[in-house]
């Protein structure tokens, strides 16, 4: 179990399981905060820009780790802040 | 492991359990605020135990590179329009995509320049995270412009569109091949990125405006297999689960669109639907010969104001005439009047699952007042008045009795069924998909032409004198 993509596959197919069950039984209602919330969550890749960024290993790393940061950032902010303002017009 | 890495890994741990969390509480309209924060702390989290890793060189350039991203994000988040919402999420989820992918460029960058032994599973994840990345922007930008009615939002198809799909997929994987034969030709690793953005944006086009609840679910779902492939290529278990619960949940999302139409996945992407074919064009032309009801707005208030039972159903029309506020209005000076008043969405009402959910949360509607399709349908036949607000496609009976019409056999929310029907449309133009709807040409059936805003304001006067 020492390769590290085989690891990552066991992770993936786990993870994939789990949100099956978890999204699931999500109502119909709340189908756009769902996806506006797991559209943040797909920001995740904000990490591996950072990493990217600040290796600092050549100009074109940084500059492409730069430009990922930027726009996953958006993606982040954004899609957490918009499905806030929306869920908190939902009312009973 | 020294312990700093030992605190970085359970601190992603914890955030990747903050996700699941989070989104298991985005199930519950009482809990899903609260989830989305709990989300939001996971991500803040998993950012700053990165931001301290050493392998962090410079901060200068990280720190205004998330600085200029979170004012973007934060400025466009408090100024679109909720009627703008699936242009957003179409634009935020290309973004996400972006994003993965050139994480991938990047990271193939960096091993070429330090000479690190590439191995074949890094060049095979790497790969993948150029084209599910490259096609979720391209694809996202596309349907971003054709939500936002920069390009037409009816299906753009061109002869030997499918050869062409399948000669860039051939393209892409001799591409491939040849990235694996030599590294260091960062030419062909360009084309490889040429080709996926490209395959995005002809994957798009030929999508209609009324598919694109499956398209923006689908492009959901490849925003997180994105971020997974740059998982795997970074090698960080974080990206990997994030992105698969993205993966799932984009894909259920994108099932049920499918469901409420009635069609596979496959028949979305690759059909044109819409393309006006020989059987729907006899159809257009057998209908227009029939003669249909018209109705006032002053005798229509009268019907709504004397029922017992009122039941809304609105469509894309609504959104596009920003009535959702007109709506609500119309319906608290009925619930004055004693009328009982309920909402019936159906799930591809709109540009994107749960939109005219999120218009009426807004206009105040309290959503247990929505009913979905199983459970509005039975009630149909005790109903006084369906009140049909820029809806076509989905409530068009052909759905139920036409085998020969193309939306024979999706479920549609049973208008027909109620004592009186009032649609209220611009004109009888068909609906997106070019479908003649059969429901305008019925006996119970009356029609109210005009604006839905500008009909709904003139509904609302004419209530409050009754």
């Amino acid at each position: 179990m020492t390769d590290p993509i085989l690891v990552g596959l066991i992770i993936f197919v786990l993870a994939s399981f789990v949100g099956f069950e978890v999204i699931h039984k999500v109502p119909p209602t709340l189908h756009t905060p769902l996806m506006s919330g797991s559209n943040a969550i797909s920001g995740i890749a904000v990490i591996g820009a950072l990493l990217l960024a600040g290796s600092g290993h050549t100009t074109l790393t940084v500059v492409l780790g730069l430009m990922a940061t930027v726009l996953a950032t958006i993606n982040v902010v954004g899609g957490f802040l918009v499905t806030d303002r929306m869920l908190q017009m939902f009312k009973r | 492991m020294d312990w700093l890495t030992r605190i970085e890994e359970l601190s992603y741990l914890g955030a990747a359990a903050l996700f699941i969390l989070g989104l298991k509480k985005l199930g519950s309209p009482a809990t899903a605020r609260q989830g989305n924060r709990l989300a939001a702390l996971g991500m803040l989290i998993a950012i700053v135990v990165t931001l301290l890793d050493r392998q962090i060189a410079s901060y200068t350039g990280i720190l205004a590179a998330i600085g200029l991203g979170s004012v973007i994000g934060a400025i466009a988040a408090y100024k679109v329009e909720m009627t703008a919402m699936p242009q957003m999420v179409g634009l935020l989820n290309g973004l996400g995509g972006g994003a993965s992918a050139l994480v991938s460029i990047g990271e193939f960058c960096r091993i070429v320049a330090v000479g690190e032994p590439l191995t074949p599973s890094t060049l095979v994840t790497i790969i993948l995270g150029v084209l599910i990345g490259g096609i979720t922007l391209s694809g996202s930008l596309v349907a971003f412009g054709k939500l936002q009615g920069l390009i037409s939002g009816t299906p753009i198809i061109f002869p030997m569109q499918q050869a062409v799909n399948l000669g860039l997929l051939v393209a892409f994987g001799i591409a491939s091949g040849l990235v694996w034969l030599d590294p260091s030709q960062l030419p062909i690793f360009w084309g490889l990125v040429a080709i996926a953005t490209s395959l995005g944006v002809l994957f798009v086009l030929p999508i209609g405006g009324a598919d694109m609840p499956v398209v923006i679910s689908l492009l959901n779902s490849l925003s997180g297999l994105a971020a997974s492939a740059a998982g795997f290529i970074v090698s960080n278990s974080m990206l990997i689960i994030a992105g698969a619960l993205v993966g799932a949940s984009g894909l259920i999302l994108t099932q049920i669109m499918c469901k409420a139409m009635n069609r596979s996945l496959a028949n979305v992407l690759f059909s044109g639907f819409g393309r006006a074919t020989t059987g729907n064009a006899e159809v257009t032309a057998h209908a227009t010969a029939k003669s249909v009801h018209t109705i006032d707005p002053e005798e229509s208030a009268m019907m709504l104001g004397y029922a017992k039972s009122v039941v809304i159903v609105p469509g894309y029309g609504m959104a596009v005439a920003q009535a959702q506020h007109s709506v609500k209005e119309l319906a608290d000076q009925l619930e004055r009047l004693g009328v009982d008043v309920k909402y019936a969405i159906h799930p591809v009402a709109g540009r994107m699952p749960g939109h005219m959910n999120v218009l009426l949360a807004e206009a105040n509607v309290p959503y247990p007042q929505l009913k979905d399709i199983e459970e509005i349908n039975p009630e149909f036949e005790n109903v006084d008045v369906a009140l049909v607000i820029g809806a076509n496609d989905v409530v068009n009976p052909a759905a139920r009795t036409n085998p020969s019409s193309p939306v024979y056999g999706m479920p549609i929310l049973d208008v027909d069924r109620a004592r009186h029907t009032i649609v209220i449309k611009r004109s009888l133009n068909p609906g997106f998909a070019g479908i003649d709807n059969e429901l305008f040409y019925k006996d119970k059936t009356l029609m109210l032409f005009g604006n839905a805003k500008e009909v709904l304001n003139q509904l609302i006067t004419e209530v409050k004198h009754l």
